[in-house]
């Protein structure tokens, strides 16, 4: 399979256009994310601005809804869903011993749809009566009333959804079939756990997104009524329906981050993983309680109580599992010998910021209280606690620790270290203070509000506007490591432990060229 | 005794946020932020607070704990400080006590939730129903009871949203008809939209429902005192879902059953107004009212059309036959924002708000629609 004459690639565009290396895909699906990662912070400036001050001052109330929709749909399935699936690219084969991904020409195709996916939803913006104005959980009939900007969004998400498919089914070949010999499932490094059941989740609830979706276009445009009440429809069903991909979404969306955490923080505390069995089953639990909990995204509905007592008890079980991840990375940094380089950093920030959207997210599964709290501030200040906090904070810490096994230079700690800090101190300044904007009863996705939450929207704004800036850092420390800089080693970090580290760095075109056996 | 805990734990409560906040937030003057949920005016709104703050409580000690070893550890287990790394890496003891403590705690919490939940799910014996439906973007209450139903649209001048007037103090949160209720009584609300989902909420009861065409919810709520409440759909219903409060006015009884006979007079006289011939210079008065009330939100307050909603100068509809002007404006467009006007506006209202549409913003058509047309289509 692994052949000399394999490495040698067409050069210039052609070599990103045909390639079927798993590298190059890893690199084409990172450097996307990024690019979307910016157009997305851009929008929730176009947002944060207009929410400076009461009144309206920039955007007219129906642009600001696009903006809030579209905002959401890049930064999911545009930045972080492609930007593990980098990850995911470049880092599987090399942590199980494998040459390249099991299905390379799957895996080109599972990255070229992506573009022109994005396209399709930017275009959307330009169509005449606008793009998707409905929230990205097009909530039915409100998205039935957009104009074709919502056709072109719902083809995209048809588009965005095969691709993940592609992308599940390719990362679930690698690994069930192309380990190492000798490295069982249960010695696996935790990333690929993560992945593995991360790709199931995929595979089970895209398939249920594209079947909505499509309802939805047929009601749009072909005369059915599956959300038209008129007709005998019903608009709840798409809530329904929705929420049992929406939900475990969500944790395809932080379970590879997970993963990182669980890679990194054992490095940097050069200590083993504690409680590694544990948290195996703890991801599994959670991937399995995430397909039982979806109508607690629903509770103003006007559900049953026996339906709203159930959804109730299954969501507050999920902080079981999640309690066991957050004690065993405590436990793996306790006792140990730690140094905080970057991926470090953003581990253990990531740990903090994602506790704090968990336990916020536990007191939204109370029933009772969440009829406060649902369509709030405080809703948004929970899950950019989760998303960006865990999730976004995860891709930072795993690019940070795999570039110079990538690149095969060191990056520039000190303004990496900047990076940090100034997205930790930004994102809380935005964030924190919306947990009571919440409280004091501002509705989520509004572009003008009552003049008592001036003072925490403008704290909002600012530090919005410090957390974009911040990424200019990141852009220029990742070119500047790429173009040039000291040597890794092999091993990079001290405490570093797998198959990836025993490569040169960088590592050849195809990963393992020799299987490696694993004691 | 428990009130008296609460109290205390609020306190607490508060202060430990204050504290959190005076450290992010040091510059500024706390004192007008608010923090926590408005002062509650029912038992549920009362009850939720006390669970929240319960909640909160065990939340912030849960934290505190685990990143109290967190940060111990940071500081102490440094290879900087030349702390040597342990070996140990599992233990099934500690996983099975982490695992059993969090789901005791969770069954502590889970107690009260469920109590709250089943005293709130029981509308049964109320002393007055009120049925609210959603609109784009406004409210429309009924008291089927008393035979009284009406519209009610923000009051905030668009001068004050488009920053050319001081804003007021209750700026997005002021409606032209609130809706009244008595105290101390038991009322129970039935929730459904026209056109597309909102939300019910007003913070200081306790209540929040979604508003869904073709489906009824209920909930209720009890006023202790008399005052204003205010709230926001909460649930995203296109362009003007910023700008569609909820205002209730609790009343004494009395003073609901004045307001009531009050409510009925203005009914009667309505409805005399449609019998009688009206000038044009009547109905165009008349018809900018209902203009920007009603049409000004999408259409424009100078007729220009916003976003994808039309313009009326020189518009096909408003310039061409009466007839077609009439159906549209009464019978809507399905699959658009445009409603079937027929069900919200009264005959008067409707034969106003043409002739205005349709002689203004540039157009001459000269047209004037007399009630009593708009009367004859309906049948």
């Amino acid at each position: 399979m692994a052949t000399a004459h394999h490495a040698e690639h067409p050069t210039g565009f052609t070599r990103w256009l045909y390639t079927t290396n798993h590298k190059d895909i890893g690199t084409l699906y990172l450097v996307f994310a990024f690019i979307m990662a910016i157009i997305g912070g851009i929008m929730s400036l176009v947002i944060r601005s207009e929410l400076w001050q009461p009144g309206l001052q920039l955007v007219d109330p129906h642009f600001f809804n696009q903006m809030a929709t579209v905002h959401a749909l890049i930064m999911i399935f545009g930045f972080v869903m492609p930007g593990f699936v980098g990850l995911a690219n470049w880092q599987i084969p090399m942590m199980i011993g494998a040459p390249d991904m099991a299905l390379p020409r799957m895996n080109n195709w599972s990255f070229w749809i992506l573009p022109f996916a994005a396209t399709l939803l930017i275009m959307s913006l330009f169509m005449p009566g606008g793009g998707p104005a409905a929230g990205w959980t097009l909530y039915p009939p409100l998205s039935v009333q957009g104009g074709i900007g919502t056709d072109f969004t719902l083809l995209s998400i048809h588009l965005l959804g095969m691709s993940s498919i592609l992308g599940s089914i390719n990362i679930i070949a690698t690994i069930l079939n192309m380990r190492a010999p000798g490295m069982t499932l249960m010695k696996m490094p935790l990333f690929a756990w993560t992945w593995l059941i991360t790709a199931f989740l995929l595979i089970a609830v895209m398939p249920v997104l594209a079947g909505t979706v499509t309802m939805l276009i047929t009601d749009r445009h072909f005369g059915t009524h599956f959300f038209d009440a008129a007709g005998g429809g019903d608009p709840v069903l798409w809530q329904h329906v929705f929420w049992f991909f929406g939900h475990p979404e969500v944790y395809i969306l932080v379970l590879p981050a997970f993963g990182v955490f669980s890679q990194v923080i054992p490095t940097f505390a050069r200590k083993p993983l504690f409680g590694y069995d544990s948290m195996v089953y703890a991801t599994a639990s959670i991937a399995f309680l995430s397909f039982i909990v979806w109508a607690h995204h629903m509770y103003t509905v006007g559900m049953p109580l026996a339906g709203e007592l159930f959804f109730m008890y299954s969501t507050m079980l999920i902080a079981v599992p999640t309690g066991v991840k957050v004690f065993n990375w405590i436990s793996t940094m306790w006792r140990g010998s730690m140094t905080f380089e970057s991926p470090m950093l953003w581990a253990v920030g990531g740990v903090f910021t994602f506790t704090i959207g968990g336990l916020s997210g536990l007191m939204l599964a109370i029933t009772p209280a969440d009829f406060q709290y649902h369509d709030t501030y405080f809703v948004v200040a929970h899950f950019h606690y989760v998303i960006f906090g865990a999730s976004i904070f995860g891709i930072f810490a795993g690019v940070y620790y795999w570039i110079p096994k990538w690149t095969g230079h060191m990056y520039n700690e000190g303004l990496a270290k900047w990076h940090f800090w100034l997205t930790m101190i930004g994102f809380t300044i935005t964030f924190f203070p919306q947990h009571f904007l919440g409280l004091a009863g501002m509705p989520r996705r509004i572009p003008d509000y009552a003049l008592q939450f001036t003072e925490f929207n403008q704290w909002s704004t600012v530090g919005a506007f410090m957390t974009v800036a911040a990424q200019l850092i990141f852009f220029y420390v990742i070119t500047q490591a790429i173009r040039g800089g000291a040597r890794a080693t092999n091993k990079v970090w001290e405490g570093a432990e797998g198959l990836e580290w025993t490569l040169p760095s960088p590592p050849p075109y195809h990963s393992f060229t020799v299987v490696p056996k694993v004691k | 005794m428990s009130l008296f805990f609460v109290r205390q734990a609020q306190g607490n409560i508060s202060r430990l946020i204050l504290g959190l906040c005076l450290w992010i937030a040091a510059p500024m003057a706390f004192a007008e932020y608010g923090l926590n949920f408005p002062k509650p005016v029912t038992s549920i709104a009362q009850r939720i607070l006390e669970l929240h703050n319960m909640i909160i409580i065990i939340c912030v000690v849960i934290f505190v704990i685990v990143f109290g070893f967190m940060f111990y550890s940071i500081f102490a287990h440094r290879k900087s400080r030349g702390f040597k790394a342990a070996k140990f890496h599992e233990s099934t003891t500690i996983e099975v006590v982490w695992t059993v403590i969090p789901f005791l705690i969770l069954v502590g919490m889970a107690i009260p939730s469920t109590a709250t939940l089943i005293e709130m799910s029981d509308t049964s014996k109320s002393d007055l129903t009120v049925k609210i439906t959603g609109y784009q973007w406004k409210w429309k209450y009924d008291y089927p009871d008393q035979d009284v139903g009406f519209f009610s649209t923000l009051a905030t001048p668009r001068e004050q949203i488009e920053n050319k007037a001081e804003k007021g103090k209750d700026y997005l949160l002021e409606v032209d008809n609130p809706m009244v209720l008595p105290v101390g009584k038991k009322v129970r609300f039935i929730v459904t939209a026209n056109d597309v989902i909102h939300a019910w909420w007003v913070p200081r009861l306790g209540i929040k429902k979604d508003a869904i065409p073709g489906f009824i919810n209920e909930m209720w709520a009890r006023i202790d005192e008399p005052g204003i409440y205010r709230g926001q759909c909460a649930e995203l219903c296109g362009k003007d879902h910023g700008f569609m409060p909820i205002v209730v006015q609790a009343v004494s009884p009395e003073d609901f059953s004045k307001w009531v006979a009050m409510q009925k007079d203005k009914a009667a006289a309505d409805s005399a107004g449609a019998a009688k011939t009206w000038s044009q210079d009547e109905l165009l008065d008349k018809g900018k009212k209902v203009y920007v009330t009603t049409c000004a939100a999408c259409h424009g307050p100078n007729g220009e059309g916003i976003g994808p909603f039309p313009k009326m100068t020189g518009s096909k509809i408003a310039t061409g036959p009466l007839a077609g002007h009439l159906d549209i404006v009464m019978k809507g467009k399905a699959g658009t924002a445009m409603q079937a006007f027929a069900a919200q506006l009264s005959d008067v209202d409707l034969a106003a708000v043409v002739t205005f549409e349709r002689n203004n913003f540039g157009n001459k058509t000269g047209d004037v629609v007399q009630p009593s047309q708009v009367k004859a289509l309906r049948k």
